[in-house]
């Protein structure tokens, strides 16, 4: 017979009733795990989904996520001839509200040549941009229907197809356009004082400026070398993937990424001080049965065995009905909440180790009760 | 051959300063294997001291202690593991019976089997033979809350028992029970006494029932005030 189990089963209704309060804190702090991973994962879907391997932008920035960059459209030409480069693709992304059917929807448009790099690697529904203007490929989180009609600037969009996890930084969904049609967006978009220097004329007169360009290489090239020959032209800059996917996860969404963390952090030991003390009482609870059993001469092993197994039960009865929870519930928060098996099994090791650690001052408290304490009525 | 249970000017003082308590002043006391002894005395008078400190639950103030030869205390505990001790040795009947709740009754009289090593079903066994002998057989899946206080105090008897001890410590054992069941209670302890060549020492203010010992040893403010043989 096993002392915890038996009396857990003896008091089920109080076990279950801490189980499932624990379960709803529990379930706070992992959600919060899920929706911090999820806000690295969300910065790096788009750069993953589009396959760069590097990342052609305007000198002195560190584009075009974490800052503005604007270069002439015929870069794509000069880096699709470096050596190294199989392939080369121009992009714009600019961040607009967007008249869905139902409502107003702030997105972010990415412009893209069909056939370059620049587009989604997966279409979910429909298909691909083809060689007409004004289409649409929409991520499945702006909650268009393939066939709707959208108004972005004044323009009618129809959407051919749709994505799923690519949205920008902030949690807004991308849309993928035609890259003509970006530009012309973006200089409607651009203030008057712009638009009237364009129109001006010029040899930069033309609207064809973009916001990067993103090339991929030959399997045997080397991205930094590519990179440090794109470097030394003039007006431009460029960045490996891997600097790419850094500056993302460390400057973009870092905000948001420590906040979230240090939340996490808090709730996580907001939790640990409640588990420790609900061990404590429920230790205390039974004082006198483990002065009883000191009575009767069970070794200090089966005292601290009753204490800590007792904890990782209702630890582990909490996280069951956390994790349950969350999995029923994560669709229901607007951003991604991405749990895989590692961070399931991270946080269930930690919530282990709170067990533990939050038993220590119980396991001492319950060696200290004398045997003298079971004795008077 | 030494004495089971030996007590020699054995003091207890609970408490310091003006507050102290003198619960026990130097007594003296043996039981010998085989032995059925009786302690009585008016309430306070140090009885359920005298039975922990042979326990080793409440450590004596001055004297000596031994069991069965052994010096237990003289100042200092001279053992390591007194919990192994109690296990293995001490059989106890508790003046309030102290099941654990969350046990029914066969298992609380398993558990100091399992706790000394028997295999859990052997321990079960002996269990329910233990329960069936002290009639309550019938009640041996039941839970402590469910039981009369004279079946939970048989149930502690037979958990008492349940180790083989040398020694049986016994508070009030039959204070909840009618005289025909005291009887077969305190038949039960000879028996055990003489079968397992037990020390058996007895709290008990039932008159009914001092004809079932060896000796009574009267107890009066923490001292021996007199030690008569059986009436026969
Ligand atoms: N833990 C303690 N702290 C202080 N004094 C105590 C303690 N335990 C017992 N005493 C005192 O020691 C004396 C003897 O108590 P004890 O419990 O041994 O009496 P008893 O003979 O068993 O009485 P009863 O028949 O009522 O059970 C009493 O005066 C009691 O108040
Ligand atoms: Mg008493």
């Amino acid at each position: 017979m096993n002392l915890a189990l038996a009396d857990i089963r003896h008091n089920l209704g109080r076990f279950l009733m801490t189980g499932v309060g624990l379960g709803l804190l529990m379930a706070v702090a992992l959600s919060m795990v899920g929706i911090y991973q999820g806000v690295v994962a969300e910065a790096l879907a788009l750069s993953r989904s589009l396959r760069a391997d590097l990342w052609v932008v305007e000198e002195g920035t560190r584009g075009p996520f974490a800052e503005s960059s604007r270069i002439p459209g015929d870069v794509r030409a000069m880096v699709a001839r470096l050596p190294g480069v199989a392939d080369a693709g121009a992009i714009t992304l600019s961040t607009t509200e967007m008249q869905a059917p139902q409502g107003i929807i702030r997105v972010q448009v990415m412009g893209y040549e069909p056939g370059r790099p620049g587009g989604p690697a997966a279409i979910a529904s429909g298909r691909a941009l083809g060689g007409v203007r004004r289409e649409m490929v929409a991520d499945a989180r702006a909650g268009l229907r393939l066939g709707a009609v959208v108004t972005i600037g004044g323009d009618r969009y129809r959407v051919v197809g749709t994505t799923r996890g690519l949205v920008a930084s902030g949690g807004d969904p991308l849309v993928f356009v035609h890259l003509r049609d970006a530009q012309e967006l973006q200089f409607k978009l651009a203030p008057a004082a712009a638009r009237r220097a364009v129109a001006a004329g010029g040899a930069a007169g033309s609207i064809d400026t973009v916001n990067a360009v993103i090339a991929r290489l030959s399997p045997d090239a080397d991205p930094d070398g590519v990179a440090g020959t794109a470097r030394r032209w003039k007006h431009l800059s460029a960045l490996t993937d891997a600097e790419q996917s850094a500056l993302l996860t460390r400057s973009v969404v870092n905000r948001a990424r420590v906040q979230l963390g240090m939340f996490t952090v808090v709730l996580l030991f907001v939790s640990a001080v409640i588990i420790a003390l609900i061990i404590y009482t429920m230790t205390m609870d039974k004082l006198r049965e483990i002065a009883t059993l000191k009575l009767i001469g069970a070794p200090d092993r089966t005292i601290v065995g009753l204490v800590l197994q007792q904890a990782l039960l209702l630890g582990g009865a909490g996280f069951a009905a956390a994790t349950a929870l969350v999995f029923a519930a994560r669709d229901v928060f607007p951003r991604t909440v991405a749990l895989g098996v590692a961070e399931v099994s991270a946080m269930a090791g930690v919530i282990g180790l709170i067990c533990i650690l939050g038993s220590l001052v119980s396991i001492r408290a319950a060696l200290r009760i004398e045997p003298a304490q079971a004795l008077g009525g | 051959m030494a004495p089971l249970v030996q007590l020699e000017a054995v003091s207890k003082v609970f408490g310091t300063g003006e507050t102290a308590v003198r619960a026990l002043t130097e007594v003296d006391l043996a039981v010998e294997a085989g032995e059925v002894v009786g302690l009585k005395g008016p309430s306070g008078s140090g009885k359920s001291t005298l039975l922990n400190v042979v326990a080793c639950i409440l450590e004596p103030s001055s004297g000596r202690l031994l069991l069965d030869g052994q010096v237990v205390w003289d100042g200092r505990y001279r053992i390591g593991d007194l919990r192994r001790l109690r296990r293995e040795r001490i059989g106890f009947i508790f003046q309030f019976h102290n099941l654990l709740p969350f046990l029914d009754a066969t298992e609380n009289v398993a558990l100091p089997m399992t706790l000394a090593g028997t295999d859990p079903g052997a321990a079960r066994a002996r269990a329910r033979e233990l329960l069936d002998y002290l009639q309550i057989g019938r009640r041996a899946s039941a839970m402590p809350s469910r039981l009369s206080g004279g079946e939970a105090q048989r149930v502690a008897i037979a958990r008492a028992l349940a180790n083989r001890p040398r020694v049986i410590l016994a508070d009030e054992p039959t204070a909840a029970l009618d005289s025909e069941r005291a009887r077969v209670v305190m038949d039960l302890l000879r028996q055990v006494a003489r079968d397992q060549q037990a020390a058996v020492l007895v709290v008990t203010h039932d008159e009914k029932i001092f004809d079932r010992f060896d000796r009574m040893v009267a107890l009066r403010d923490g001292r021996v005030e007199q030690v008569e043989a059986r009436a026969a």
